[in-house]
């Protein structure tokens, strides 16, 4: 006989389609296309290689000029020390009660004053986007600092792709919120779900990245994951985690920490040393993980250079 | 061995080394790098909170006393507040060397000059923070009864005055509660519990107060009674 019988496949044996179609694995295939392009990856190795990540789910990227050389923070000081409130208030327990959060699947909701309007799965929101590392400084409102190599593509790319209407004075992001897998929810800490947001050119700025990874490898929960903003020279708060909505409108969105406390947070938060917290100095940092706040705060967290130009003619003792 | 004996030899040790448990912890960690990525917030948080704990522990002495009717327990007072001192003072300490020192950029600590800018860094903080004030104020109340803790210094004093003066643990530890409520960010839970452990330990106080106050003012009336007949 010619025809032969197939092999006899068990359904165990078969890679469950949910598997399959995993958005690591399409993530490094977009990133692997990007990469071809890009071509070099000789710097890069140096930062992938100092700190394998224990889950090793590796993506791949292209360094960037808007890189800091400033050594970053080991993985286990950035995957351990978060700010997620939706994880616990407490900072070392985003590690503990992300681990069993299944970033997966993942829809992104684009609405408001745009032409593109509608959800996008998180292999949409990547498609054609160039992965790379931006490995930037961090400093957190509450005055420490580190440096982190983060893994995105900048927020311009995407926002270009929804179409924005000239309406749209303002980007406003909300966090995924679901009291069952967010525990820290189940608390009324802060207003839920969690709000942030830039103005236009804040957000079209090319500093101002979504990420997807760490180290080279997918973001961990507790970071964010699957998806999140970074704007480097604004305290940490306004780099809102685990996005779900993008919404473009033309009054200035209420931010979660300003709804809570308007004298201590503003919208803007731009990064300020001669601009005190109520509660303590900002003009100093302590770089992590060092015990002593004798580093010096830059204005706008060092990146004063490129994007000062935006706040001409505002007064940020007014606008913090 | 007798009772008296048993909580001279035995017992108190033995409380004053789990006393000295956190702090020795925290040693341990700090050396061998265990704080995590952020030791000074970790040895702020802690001291910080075992201060509160320990204020806690001494004004619970009374209740304790009075409810389970063990006298000897009035002996282990003053060391469990000293004990709020010790972590109290590790707490400011840190404050004045890793905050306020170090915002001076650690000048030689000898010279006239780095202590009076240190002093003038210290109150410029104490008097632009409210936070801080109130925290400061609940370590000077702290630090005033360590000073006046001796036998001798009750002597001197005299016990009613003594008293008096030592009544303003309940200032002391009110302050900290607020001190550590105004602390954090948004989330007041913890602090609220303190707050409700001293809010109980208060009350326990003004019930025993109004009682002996009842019972002695039925004695007056008593003895009245008895004159006039």
């Amino acid at each position: 006989m010619l025809i032969k019988r197939p092999a006899d496949i068990s359904s165990s044996e078969i890679t469950e389609k949910s598997i399959y179609f995993s958005r690591r694995k399409f993530i490094q295939a977009v990133a692997g296309t990007a990469l071809a392009t890009a071509g070099s990856l000789a710097a890069e190795t140096d930062v992938h290689a100092q700190q394998p990540a224990p889950h090793g789910r590796k993506l791949a990227t292209r360094p960037s000029p808007l890189s800091t050389t400033e050594a970053p923070n080991s993985w286990s000081h950035i995957t351990t020390y978060n700010n997620f409130y939706e994880f616990g208030t407490s900072l070392h327990e985003p590690a503990a009660n992300a681990r069993d959060f299944k970033p997966e699947p993942w829809t992104i909701t684009v609405e408001g004053e745009c032409a593109r309007k509608g959800t996008l799965d998180l292999e949409d929101v990547l498609r054609g986007e160039t992965l790379e590392d931006r490995i930037y400084r961090h400093r957190c409102v509450e005055g420490w600092s580190m440096v982190i190599p983060w893994v995105g593509f900048p927020l311009a790319s995407l926002i270009k792709k929804c179409e924005p209407t000239s309406r749209a004075n303002f980007v406003s992001m909300t966090t995924f919120y679901d009291p069952m897998r967010m525990p820290g929810q189940r608390a009324p800490v802060l207003t839920w779900p969690y709000v942030e947001g830039l103005r236009m050119n804040e957000a079209m700025h090319p500093l101002t990245i979504l990420a997807v990874g760490l180290y080279g490898e997918v973001l961990p929960n507790q970071n964010g994951a699957p998806l999140r903003l970074v704007v480097p020279w604004k305290y940490g708060f306004k780099s809102i985690k685990s996005i779900v909505k993008i919404a473009f409108v033309e009054k200035e969105p209420i931010n979660s920490w300003k709804r809570v406390a308007s004298n201590e947070y503003g919208f803007y938060a731009n990064v300020n040393p001669a601009v005190d917290h109520p509660r303590w100095s900002q003009a100093t940092e302590r770089r992590l993980p060092s015990l002593y706040k004798t580093m010096k705060t830059l204005p706008f967290n060092g990146y004063g250079e490129q994007v000062a130009g935006l706040y001409g003619g505002m007064d940020l003792r007014k606008f913090y | 061995m007798t009772a008296n004996r048993t909580v001279r030899w035995l017992l108190k040790p033995v409380v004053f080394i789990l006393a000295l448990v956190p702090a020795s912890l925290l040693t341990h960690h700090l050396i061998t790098g265990n704080l995590g990525a952020d030791p000074l917030a970790e040895i702020t948080n802690r001291t910080g909170l075992w201060a509160l704990r320990f204020l806690a522990f001494t004004l619970a002495i009374t209740p304790l006393r009075r409810l389970s009717g063990w006298n000897e327990v009035i002996r282990f007072r003053r060391m469990i507040g000293l004990f709020a001192f010790f972590y109290g003072s590790l707490h400011l300490g840190v404050f004045v060397i890793a905050d306020r020192l170090a915002s001076l950029g650690f000048p030689s600590p000898v010279s006239s000059q780095t202590i009076r800018d240190l002093a003038v860094s210290i109150a410029t903080e104490v008097y632009k923070r409210p936070y801080i004030a109130v925290g400061f104020t609940s370590w000077l109340i702290m630090f005033a009864l360590a000073l006046t803790s001796t036998t001798g210094m009750i002597r001197r004093l005299g016990g009613r005055r003594w008293q008096a003066l030592h009544r303003l643990v309940y200032v002391g530890a009110v302050a900290g509660v607020v001190h550590y409520w105004w602390s954090v960010k948004a989330d007041v839970r913890d602090p609220r519990m303190y707050a409700v452990v001293m809010t109980v330990l208060m009350a326990f106080r003004i019930v025993l107060w109004m009682r002996t106050g009842a019972r002695s003012h039925a004695q007056s009336l008593g003895r009245r009674a008895v004159a006039g007949r």
